[in-house]
């Protein structure tokens, strides 16, 4: 089987590309192909794969950080799969902060991005975009031309191995390219031994089990603390 | 052929700065805080924060290979790209199956037209364009560059740069000045000089515009017929685009023709989809596609282009007509006695 792992931020649309890019590609006879869906609190996408006949199982992290809650998930993903017989599996992603990577060393890697996002937008997400092989950028068909090769231009700033294309999610356009070069990816079977791209966020403190009250004496184990500059009553800060 | 990792790890900040602009933009990607700049890269992060950098998940010499290869990538010149001469299109077939007569060749400065009714196939033709199809579309068509098939590599280069696209549905939705915006796209080009070519390009768009505006402006701001002067201009003086696609702008209040020849003065291909008769009969060819496929090629003709000073005269009376209506007239039957064309449909 196949893995593919798709992450970007929330309503940039993944689920469009992947149903598009599931299309393209059974129609050039990739087989069975199946969908694992990460996300935070709630989802409605798995009604979208669903019509569209695509096996889909969802996972919620809650309370959980959602890359921890990907990693220490994706292998009975990849069983579920497996056993399943899917010739490929696309994990979605979502519900991510800018410092999450749910990306894996020799899985291809695919963000997706959209063209409204803010022009400065691939400068601040971070690892998801810079450890991914192919980035997708979404939405283009509503910006100038202008807006499209500068924006291209920032994700290739952040990135500049990937492959970066552009994909319209309602008609499909594009998805032609992303299909042909996703069609080579390896064959998996466990990802025992494999490794994250990136290391997860990480703390290990009183807020992750269940403090809520605010305050030094509630602070404890890893904390990062912000510094402040005092504002001089007239005038600007040094 | 430098080797940017030796010059990254030797060189002073302030002196690659100086020699790569664009240098400044993976510093401040990277947000490191304060750096030393008369020291390398490399000097300058050790003697900074080092929580930070274990933050980072990386170490210095992960950042200086990033850095490298950052100032390689944005040193790398579009030489391929600014070569490509001519495209041919061959080898496709309709929803039938029926195999295309003709193989449509382009060079640089040449205008088609492709008409046909919504739904065609207009939008696959430019999709094989963008992939550089290889006879593994739909269409089974094959795009050559300059006459040849490009090899793996090629293609893989080539593909998603070749097509710039222009339509009614787009919108600038940055909240920029027309200066700043232009400059922006300038940089993004990495021109040396970005202020002189967005007054350039600002001026050829106030030109091409029915309505004037001033190079402070916001790009939100501008009216359609203004947007769309603007991204004209844009997309002849700096994409790198060979290949000009225009979608449908009929009615965008902008010297249509002028357009299209700053687009084939700056030697770019032009397609145009269409069902304006003033347009489709500026162009050199048009191709008319039906089913799926393109049905015939057709070369626009001295006995076509004659009959074009008609169909100016009814479009400049329809301009008057609508200048009339901005200016707060009334239309009645004497302006078209005065335009001479009353008679006419009478």
């Amino acid at each position: 089987m196949k893995l593919i792992t798709v992450a970007g931020p929330p309503s940039s649309g993944k689920t469009s590309v992947i149903l598009k890019l599931i299309e393209m590609m059974q129609s050039r006879g990739a087989g069975r192909i199946g969908v694992v869906k990460f996300d935070c609190l709630t989802s409605f996408d798995q009604i979208r794969y669903r019509e569209a006949g695509v096996p889909v199982e969802i996972g919620f992290s809650g309370k959980v950080c959602p890359d921890h809650f990907f990693i220490s998930n994706i292998e009975n993903a990849v069983r579920w799969g497996v056993s399943s017989g899917f010739d490929m599996l696309i994990t979605e992603s979502a519900g991510l902060c800018n410092r999450c990577c749910p990306h894996i060393r020799e899985i291809p890697a695919v963000c997706v991005i959209d063209n409204l996002s803010g022009i400065n937008t691939p400068r601040k997400i971070g690892p998801m975009l810079k450890f991914a092989d192919y980035v997708v950028i979404t939405k283009g068909d509503i910006v100038s031309q202008a807006e499209r090769e500068v924006f291209k231009f920032n994700v290739r700033q952040v990135n500049t191995r990937a492959r970066i294309m552009f994909m319209n999610g309602i008609t499909g356009q594009g998805a032609f390219t992303l299909a042909r070069h996703l069609t080579g990816a390896p064959e998996v079977t466990t990802l025992s031994d494999m490794r994250l791209r990136f290391t997860t966020p990480a703390s290990v403190c009183s807020y992750c089990t269940g403090e809520t009250r605010i305050g030094d004496e509630f602070q404890n184990g890893m904390m990062k603390k912000m510094q402040f500059t005092a504002v001089p009553a007239n005038g600007s800060p040094e | 052929m430098i080797d940017y990792y030796d010059l990254a790890e030797n060189t002073s900040l302030t002196e690659l700065l100086r020699q790569y602009p664009i240098a400044r933009d993976f510093l401040e990607n990277l947000n490191p805080g304060e750096l030393d700049q008369s020291l390398p890269l490399p000097d300058a992060l050790e003697s900074g924060d080092q929580a930070w950098l274990e933050e980072l998940g990386t170490d210095v010499d992960g950042i200086l290979e990033d850095f490298a290869e950052f100032l390689e990538t944005f040193s790398r010149p579009e030489e391929r790209i600014a070569d490509i001469g001519s495209i041919t299109i061959t080898g496709g077939r309709d929803k039938n199956g029926t195999p295309e007569e003709q193989t449509i060749t382009v060079h640089r400065g040449e205008v088609l037209s492709i008409v046909g009714p919504t739904g065609s196939g207009k939008s696959r033709l430019l999709a094989d364009i963008e992939c550089i199809a290889q006879g593994d579309t739909p269409t089974g068509r094959s795009i050559l560059i300059d006459g040849i098939a490009p090899d793996e590599d090629e293609r893989f280069e080539l593909e998603g740069r070749l097509v710039a696209q222009l339509s009614q549905n787009m919108n600038f939705v940055m909240d920029l000045s027309v200066d700043e915006f232009l400059q922006m796209h300038a940089r993004s080009r990495m021109s040396e000089d970005p202020a002189g070519i967005a007054a350039r390009c600002f001026a050829c768009a106030s030109d091409l515009a029915g309505e004037k505006f001033t190079i402070d402006t916001r790009v939100t701001q501008l009216s359609g017929g203004q947007s769309r002067a603007l991204m004209i201009a844009d997309t002849a003086f700096m994409s790198s685009s060979p290949i000009v696609l225009i979608d449908e702008i009929e009615n965008a209040g902008i010297d249509r023709r002028q357009a299209i020849s700053l687009l084939t003065s700056r030697d770019k291909i032009v397609f145009m989809s269409t069902h304006d008769p003033l347009l489709a009969l500026s162009a050199d060819r048009r191709i008319v596609i039906r089913n799926g496929g393109i049905h015939k090629v057709i070369d626009v003709t001295e006995q076509e282009r004659k009959s074009l000073q008609y169909i100016e005269k009814l479009d400049a009376a329809m301009m008057t007509v609508r200048n009339l209506l901005r200016q707060g007239e009334q239309i009645t039957e004497d302006c078209f006695q005065d335009m001479g064309i009353l008679g006419e449909i009478e």
